[in-house]
């Protein structure tokens, strides 16, 4: 497994997303709320660019009648058929036990841990002093 | 939601032989865009009344589409306009990364189904002059469908024989919901013009026919207009069959366009079964009703049934016959079928090159 720097986390605030070509695999970051998620930008069902959807929440029902909306800014939903993907963990809510977008753990690291290992940094001058957004992979 | 960092658009795959895409969906950039093709009279009865369907006091349809203009998020084109106003942006999109050899357009925002007869011709008449100018002119991929004001079945033969021999187009398109089912008479015109120009006559989902979207009243939900399609298909090929249109047209073409096929062979045994009891009601159909069906009818696969044991499909398949069916995408719409995943694997290679290719080549007499 390697580390990539992604950004500084400054340059990623909360509500966006970064899409990169990491070792010829299309990946994108999100920063939903502070938090980061990472996903390969292909949709498992048909093969779109799966990250290009809204990020919207999930409605979910326990009987007729009753409907919640809740994890919201947590799921993405697909440019083209609009399966839904919970960004934290790949699952489907649409055919869960056939496909699972691929996720990848994203971490916020300080500069002064990102650049004492062998890291491959995306077009980023990685200075000590600030936080940076890496991903495994 | 916005979407900061969007990427260079691509296809996500490509694929290496050369495809027919039988159902693209092009639009107008700009709400003026027709103007050149209409005479400056409708220029101003558009801007004063508007365009009026026949159903009820509403604009645009009936039902949400779910996503904006029922299109793929990422169709929007880079220099602004709706999703499918680009042909370069389609190009890049559509036609070039999955190799599209031909395209049939189907404009769906056009003068079918509008209650002013005249304005209805007019705006017809517009649509095919601009898939000329902007489309098919521009892409020789490209390949237009007459469409036409189908209510006045006299008009709409006149301008199906006005585009004769013009290679430009490839089919004369009608919508699925009109104002009566689609074999009756009112239509008739419609199917001796484009039987006598030598094309396929197409009939896509959707339409304005002041009806509810299903035989029993009207849904509640976007879902059931979408399964809706099927229902609505069937009504119009019992209708087809049952008036006697393929005796009447005998060299009649028709393509089912998005609305799926796997509920063909089971209208086929129904209509079968009563037949053989109540064949003295239509006297003269000379074969079952089946038989018509399979003679006379292509269908388009976006959207292609998914049943979970792929057998189920490919006896689907063999009861319509391979060579009857026609690969779509319909791009720009959000319900966009991918090429390369959309037959399952276990098709032989001239099996699968008449899905992808063959039979579009055949049915639309392209070289």
């Amino acid at each position: 497994m390697t580390r990539h720097v992604i950004a500084p986390v400054d340059e990623l605030p909360p509500g966006t997303r970064k899409f990169l070509d990491i070792d010829g695999r299309p990946i994108a970051i999100f920063n939903v709320k502070g938090e980061f998620f990472g996903l390969l930008n292909r949709c498992p069902h048909q093969g779109a660019a799966l990250c290009e959807g809204p990020l919207i929440g999930l409605a979910q029902s326990s009987d007729p009648g009753e409907i919640e909306y809740t994890k919201l800014g947590e799921i993405i939903r697909c440019p083209w058929h609009g399966w839904e993907f919970d960004i934290r963990t790949g699952q489907s809510y649409c055919d869960p036990k056939r496909f699972r977008a691929r996720a990848y753990p994203v971490n916020v690291e300080s500069g002064s841990a990102v650049v004492k290992g062998p890291y491959v940094a995306e077009t980023i001058a990685v200075s000590v002093e600030s936080d940076y957004v890496v991903v495994d992979l | 939601m916005n979407v900061q960092f969007r990427p260079e658009p691509s296809a996500s795959t490509s694929i290496k032989t050369a495809i027919a895409d039988c159902d693209i969906h092009p639009a107008r950039a700009t709400k003026d865009e027709l103007y050149p093709f209409l005479a400056k009279r409708w220029h101003s009865h558009l801007e004063t009344y508007g365009i009026q369907a026949y159903h009820g006091m509403m604009e645009g349809p009936p039902y949400p589409k779910a996503q904006p203009n029922a299109a793929r998020r990422d169709a929007w084109p880079p220099e602004g306009g709706p999703q499918g106003s680009s042909l370069s942006f389609m190009q890049k999109q559509l036609l070039d990364p999955y190799n599209v050899a031909l395209g049939v357009l189907n404009p769906l925002a056009t003068g079918q189904g509008l209650r002013n007869q005249d304005f209805a011709g007019a705006l017809c008449a517009a649509i095919n002059d601009w898939q000329i100018e902007k489309w098919t002119s521009k892409d020789k991929r490209l390949k237009g469908s007459i469409v036409v004001a189908n209510e006045d079945g006299v008009a709409a033969a006149a301008e199906i024989r006005k585009r004769a021999g013009d290679p430009n187009f490839v089919q004369v398109l009608l919508l699925s919901r009109n104002v009566e089912p689609l074999g009756q008479r009112r239509y008739w015109p419609v199917y001796e013009a484009a039987q006598e120009i030598g094309l396929p006559v197409g009939v896509h989902a959707f339409g304005f026919g002041g009806n509810p979207l299903t035989p029993s009243g009207w849904p509640s939900f976007y879902i059931e207009e979408m399964v809706g399609h099927a229902q609505c298909q069937q009504t119009v090929l019992a209708s087809l069959v049952l008036e006697g249109v393929f005796e009447r047209y005998p060299m009649l073409k028709m393509v089912m366009i998005e609305a799926g096929f796997g509920w063909a062979p089971s209208l086929g045994w129904r209509l079968d079964k009563s037949f053989e009891r109540l064949h003295s009601e239509v006297p003269y159909l000379k074969r079952k009703p089946s038989e018509y069906i399979r003679d006379h009818i292509w269908w388009t696969t976006q959207p292609m049934e998914d049943p979970e044991r792929r057998d189920h499909l490919f006896q689907t398949i063999e009861w319509i016959g391979w060579d009857k069916l026609l690969f779509a995408t319909d791009y720009p719409h959000w319900d966009f079928d991918e090429p390369s995943r959309v037959l399952p694997p276990g098709v032989s290679d001239a099996n699968r090159e008449a899905f992808y290719l063959g039979n579009a080549k055949k049915l639309y007499g392209i070289a």
